[in-house]
């Protein structure tokens, strides 16, 4: 029980600790590209590692119902589907309405 | 455990609200757009963390409907940036 419950602790500190890098990337980068290039990816694998270790939690402790974890998969598996189809259609537009990426010694924007 | 739960839900929070920041800042409406399936993200997170605190698993139901909303959400605002209507 103890042992499992230090796993999770590991595996959703790890994804909380993704996100936030997310997160500074998203405040700290200079460009649209740049941000999204930051979001994009550790949000997904923040989400991911997040829900897994709630699977694990859930497997322990509340076995009576079985049911539960899988909506998670569910979830885990429609985040890994969206999350980056989602961003890739934000930049196709951004693209093609014509923001220009940032360059070394321009101004932040 | 719980506590740790509480814990996990405060950090989020927490990137929530910088990402808030950004939402409000940001210059040009991409960012913004940006910022706001960053925050559906975080929010699907948010409540799957909240089913366990507060014992209660229809909360992972509403998960499940907000990231289809966000997803969708996200893909009509980018659309409509990219050709200036919905229908064509």
């Amino acid at each position: 029980m103890v042992i499992v419950d230090r796993i999770v602790i590991v595996i959703v500190l790890a994804g909380t600790l993704v996100t936030l890098a997310g997160t500074i990337g998203l405040l700290r980068l200079p460009d649209f590209y740049t941000r999204l290039h930051a979001t994009g990816k550790c949000d997904t694998l923040g989400t991911g590692l997040i829900l897994a270790g709630l699977i694990i939690f859930h497997f322990v402790h509340y076995s009576s119902t079985p049911l539960v974890p899988i909506k998670l998969l569910i979830l885990i598996i429609f985040v890994f589907v969206a999350n980056p189809t989602a961003t890739h259609a934000i930049v196709k537009a951004a693209h093609r309405t014509g923001v220009r990426p940032w360059h070394l010694g321009e101004k932040r924007r | 455990m719980l506590s740790f739960f509480w814990f996990t839900a405060l950090l989020i929070s927490l990137a929530i609200l910088f990402c808030l920041y950004r939402a409000i800042v940001g210059p040009g409406v991409f960012n913004r757009v940006a910022a706001l399936n960053v925050i559906g993200t975080k929010t699907i997170i948010l409540l799957a963390v909240m089913g366990y605190f507060f014992e209660r698993p229809e909360f992972f139901d509403i998960a499940l409907l907000y990231a289809m909303l966000n997803f969708i959400g996200t893909l009509v605002a980018s659309k409509y940036l990219e050709k200036g209507q919905l229908w064509s």
